[in-house]
């Protein structure tokens, strides 16, 4: 009699932490998904002030045609990325040659006073910014969701449930480096 | 102790700051009512009157303090780094932006205030903004965002809010009993109201210092440093901006008084040196932060 009344409690115990569990890994799961549309607004805003700039510096900077190129390429190459890690990969291309072409716009002064061209440097380094501290949080929520799911004994149900890891968004080796640029 | 842990001692605090000044301001409202020889309507009168006040000071109580201070809201296009280290920070903490604000005044000091993350505000004076470099401001920004995603503003705010509210009824009391008034029958009862009211007194001023202590503590401080540091994760950045705005000659004396002192990033007030300053100081001493960030 009294054997049955056990099995139950223990079921019932394992059934509402399955539940709990199950809850708290959606929670995570649509905090990660937020996390990124977050970055996501960010690039597209990025993704936006690229023509204008291109469209200012072209009359100042004749001879950095090829720079110009390459930034719609890499421009181009994010717009076509689908997964995580293309559009990591894209958005570093991106941000590195935004990077040599502040650095070239040194040598063009009269660049350099254009009231539009300083306000695109301000808006560009902000979205920069932005982009950095969206995909920190966006990795910090991916860590916990991972670490959430990889965890004895949640790893068990999280893979029964069908909760999958999260992709980081990595920066590269290249973009590690320290870059010195002077304004 | 983690950020889910702050939030929900927070949460607890609030809980039971409120309940202890609910008590409180019924025990007023019935000495206030003993000396009228009302004694249960004054302490509903009190207690309904004192609730009125808090619900319509709480949700109104930020924008009393931002125009006490003279902040004004800043724009985008006028202060655009300003809004960009905003927005930044309140992307890497995972809340919504915060309002900007500012005050005109060459003192180096910041405040964060509001309810919860989704209302809430930082201000920051012109001069902080002048001085301070981009890490530093960031550094500055951060410690105020981890203010609010801790929900400290809140009990900041609502500690504030109740200790107004329990001044004003004490004063009250203290006004009522000396101008005499219902005292036709100045009898037994009448004495033993005094020893009443001394004693609510006596208990009261020290508790508020207490409480407000409770509120604003050194570790809230300290936390809130700790917090920032990891937004940015750049400790140096604050660090060297606390080392700016302690060597700053001029606080932010003229503009903050004592019930908003505690909002601010560091004391608004002239420093002054010796025990009873340190025991009841609402900060930490900037060097000691400075250290501890310098460590991380």
């Amino acid at each position: 009699m009294l054997w049955w009344i056990w099995v139950l409690i223990i079921l019932a115990v394992v059934v509402l932490g399955i539940i709990i569990l199950y809850n708290s890994l959606i929670r995570l799961k649509n905090q990660v998904e937020n996390s990124w549309a977050q970055i996501d607004v960010q690039l597209k805003r990025r993704f936006d002030l690229i023509p204008n700039l291109i469209e200012t510096v072209k009359g100042y900077a004749k001879h950095e045609k090829e720079l110009l190129t390459d930034i719609t390429k890499a421009r181009t190459a994010f717009m076509k990325a689908e997964s995580v890690g293309d559009k990591a990969k894209a958005e570093n291309m991106l941000e590195g040659t935004l990077k040599s072409l502040f650095a070239v716009s040194e040598n063009y002064p009269q660049l350099k006073a254009n009231e539009n061209f300083l306000q695109l440097q301000e808006e560009l380094s902000g979205t920069e910014n932005k982009i950095a501290y969206a995909r920190q949080h966006y990795n910090d929520m991916v860590m916990e969701f991972n670490t959430k799911i990889q965890a004895f004994p949640n790893n068990v149900f999280a893979n029964m449930l069908g909760f999958k890891d999260k992709e980081m968004f990595e920066t590269t080796e290249e973009e590690k480096k320290n870059v010195k640029v002077k304004f | 102790m983690n950020i889910h842990d702050q939030v929900r001692s927070n949460k607890r605090k609030t809980w039971f700051i409120l309940s202890f000044f609910i008590i409180l301001i019924g025990m007023l409202g019935y000495v206030l009512g003993l000396i009228y020889g009302l004694p249960y309507g004054g302490f509903i009168i009190a207690t309904f009157f004192a609730m009125f006040y808090a619900v319509i000071m709480y949700s109104q109580g930020d924008k009393l303090v931002l125009a006490t201070t003279g902040a004004k809201e800043a724009t985008k296009k006028e202060y655009p780094h300003l809004f960009h280290t905003v927005e930044g920070l309140a992307l890497a903490a995972g809340i919504p932006k915060p309002k900007c604000y500012v005050i005109d005044d060459t003192a180096l000091n910041a405040f964060a205030t509001g309810t919860k993350p989704e209302k809430a505000s930082i201000t920051v004076t012109t001069g902080l903004l002048k001085k301070l470099n981009r890490q530093e401001l960031e550094g500055v920004v951060a410690h105020e965002m981890s203010h609010i995603k801790n929900y400290d503003i809140r009990v900041m705010l609502l500690t504030a809010v109740l200790v107004g509210i329990t001044i004003l009824l004490s004063d009250f009391i203290l006004r009522s009993f000396l101008w005499g008034r219902g005292g036709r029958e100045r009898n037994n009862q009448m004495v033993l109201i005094l020893i009443v009211v001394g004693l609510v007194l006596a208990i009261l001023a020290p508790l508020i210092g207490e409480l407000i202590k409770l509120a604003v503590s050194r570790r809230r401080e300290f936390l809130a440093d700790a917090d920032g540091a990891l937004l940015t994760r750049y400790p140096e950045g604050l660090a060297s901006a606390l080392e700016k705005i302690s060597k700053d000659p001029d606080p932010l004396v003229d503009k903050a008084n004592k019930a908003t002192a505690h909002l601010f990033i560091s004391t608004p007030f002239r420093k002054k040196k010796g025990i009873v300053t340190g025991l009841f100081a609402t900060h930490p001493p900037i060097s000691e932060r400075i250290d501890k960030l310098r460590a991380m």
